[in-house]
């Protein structure tokens, strides 16, 4: 039985040495050279005396990046991938939340780091991963390893302003790997191209199945996604035949209208996720790719990926919804209403998810794990932990999963998990704003900030700028005199969101 | 369209920009992705004019000028 991550690949080393495993069109690693490069950098990181616990690895988007974090788990510790395109305020609550004594960077992140407030060590990776290999302290780390260590923590949105660190261990990983291959088909000759950041759990997807397959992985360069034609030039010059994007990223390049002009010529699957598809997008797609299967994935970074699909087979009308189906193999979900008891059909509960999948929890966090893996409700013989996932959904006639909407303030943008509450709490940290509310149009997809105070608009979006993730900047800022209430005193959001959406 | 209302679209989108002098939006990371779906589409519903796919390329997107220009040789066109 497979126990640990890098098995993948240890035996396709073997099988496909000068095969490229990542690229970002420009620079390649092959399978040798990841195999080489990781256990050199899990030799140095262990010669320094790291073990079983979180290595940060801050790195640009590079395949290096990749290899890096299987050169973590080879020291037997836990990668925690950072993005030198992340905020420094968000950065330096990761490293507060973490207090990781060893970061892996590439030079440019090296002097980045330099700038904050933490005592660790730096090790360079072109450096580490050009040293020797010591088989034997590899061999006594792996010997020592077990299924339930943890592989990665990744960092998603909290709604008190902290980022929470989600640690999954191998096992959970290595289920979601075997079962998300198995439905969507992966193969040896799968050329992936990645669209999501890798200091997210949804990079997985491709990351390991190409270990596992011995396919290859092209890092799409960001910028491409702000260019459409571009971006299908290029997933053709690579003969790229399988994505899994985020919605926003695909209906980019659909409703920029880039299929009039250049078609997708090898594209056979499409999964995508995260978000509702709007259906003329879809259609378009669609239309362009006549003979590729397309698959909706729904899951929390919590149960590790996805946890549960949709293959689409039939049409769907503009107002309907793409299910997100069923879970994957090995993966429950249980539909929990008010009075945690299971939801008849058609009514509508709390998806919560049991199996292996679910992630060990918040690193560092006991309060806000105790919130969320919680024991299962229906079992009280044994100790189980379930997810709950805040997600409401109903089953539909054909006995499918259908996602409704959220139970808190939590929304999803752009293919990530926002908390508004966070970005209120950011605005609300300026001396020149005495209150902020912030809304989220569905249909335009943009959020709003409504903030009252001195502060010029400008003033706020630089500081919102400078504290958060691009992706959860405001897309529009707007002072009022003060902000509406409802008849109990809070703050009307409804009448807010009204007031963005009619803009 | 004029370049002021052009400039307008721009700060809407972000008022910490100084878009009369920015000349690298694209190459320095100022615009992202869905800053530009909301460009393409505010001029098209604004100012009639719709940017095929294969013309949102950095060089018509660096700057306002440029943009401008683009929304100019555009509408002749039509």
């Amino acid at each position: 039985m497979m126990t640990n991550l890098l098995s993948y690949l240890e035996e396709t080393v073997v099988r496909l040495p000068d095969k490229v495993a990542y690229s970002d069109g420009t620079d390649s690693l092959t399978f040798r050279e990841v195999y080489g490069q990781s256990r050199a950098l899990g030799t140095a990181l262990s010669r320094a005396g790291y073990y079983r616990e979180p290595v940060v690895v801050f790195m640009g988007r590079h395949p290096k990046m990749v290899t890096a974090f299987l050169g973590v788990l080879y020291a037997g510790c836990h990668y925690v991938p950072l993005d030198e395109e992340m905020p420094r305020h968000r950065i330096q609550l990761i490293f507060r939340s973490l207090k990781p004594r060893c970061a892996v960077c590439d030079g440019k992140t090296a002097e980045l780091l330099k700038e904050f407030d933490w005592e660790g060590r730096v090790l360079l990776y072109d450096e580490a991963a050009a040293g020797e290999i010591d088989e034997a302290a590899l061999a006594a780390i792996r010997d020592r390893a077990l299924d339930i260590d943890p592989a990665y923590i990744v960092f998603t949105s909290g709604s008190t302003g902290v980022p929470k660190g989600v640690a999954a261990c191998h096992r959970s990983v290595i289920d979601y790997i075997e079962n998300l291959s198995e439905v969507l088909g992966f193969a040896e000759d799968t050329v992936f191209g990645n669209q999501t950041p890798l200091y997210f759990d949804a990079c997985l997807k491709e990351v390991y199945p190409t270990l596992k397959f011995g396919a290859t992985a092209y890092l799409v360069p960001k910028q491409l996604f702000m260019l459409p034609v571009k971006l299908v030039e290029y997933l053709n010059e690579h003969h790229i035949n399988t994505i899994c994007w985020v919605v926003s990223a695909m209906t980019i390049v659909s409703g920029l209208g880039a299929f009039q002009q250049v078609r997708p010529e090898y594209l056979r699957l499409v999964a995508f996720g995260s978000e509702v598809f709007p259906i003329k997008q879809f259609r378009l797609w669609r239309e362009v790719l006549p003979n590729a299967r397309f698959v909706n994935l729904y899951g929390p970074t919590e149960a590790t990926g996805m946890s549960c699909y949709y293959e689409v087979k039939r049409d769907f009308a503009l107002d309907e919804a793409i299910p997100i189906g069923r879970p994957f193999r090995n993966t429950e979900i249980l539909l929990l209403d008010e009075n945690d008891r299971p939801a008849g059909p058609g009514e509508t509960g709390e998806i919560c998810i049991r199996g292996t999948g679910v992630t060990l929890g918040y690193y560092n966090d006991p309060e806000r794990t105790a919130e969320s893996f919680v024991q299962n409700p229906l079992n009280k013989a044994y100790p189980e932990i379930i997810y709950r996932t805040g997600d409401l959904a109903r089953y539909n006639e054909e006995g499918e999963l259908v996602f409704l909407s959220r139970k808190d303030y939590q929304i999803k943008h752009m293919g990530h998990r926002i908390e508004l509450g966070e970005i209120e709490l950011i605005a609300n940290m300026m001396p020149a704003v005495s209150q902020a509310c912030c809304v989220f149009d569905d249909v335009k997809k943009k959020i709003t900030l409504f903030y009252v105070g001195e502060a010029e608009a400008a003033e706020v979006v630089a500081y919102t700028k400078e504290k958060l993730p691009r992706y959860m900047v405001p897309n529009s800022v707007r002072r009022l005199e003060r902000l509406p209430q409802t008849p109990n005193g809070k703050i009307d959001r409804k009448g807010l969101k009204e007031q963005a959406c009619a803009r | 369209m004029t370049f002021d209302e052009l400039l307008e679209i721009l700060s809407d989108l972000h008022p910490e920009v100084d878009f009369a002098t920015e000349t690298g939006l694209i190459d320095n990371k100022v615009l992202d992705s869905f800053d530009i779906v909301s460009i393409v589409t505010e001029i098209s519903a604004n100012f009639d004019v719709s940017i095929p796919a294969g013309e949102i390329v950095p060089e018509n997107f660096n700057s306002a000028q440029a943009l401008f220009e683009l929304v100019e040789r555009l509408s002749d066109e039509d």
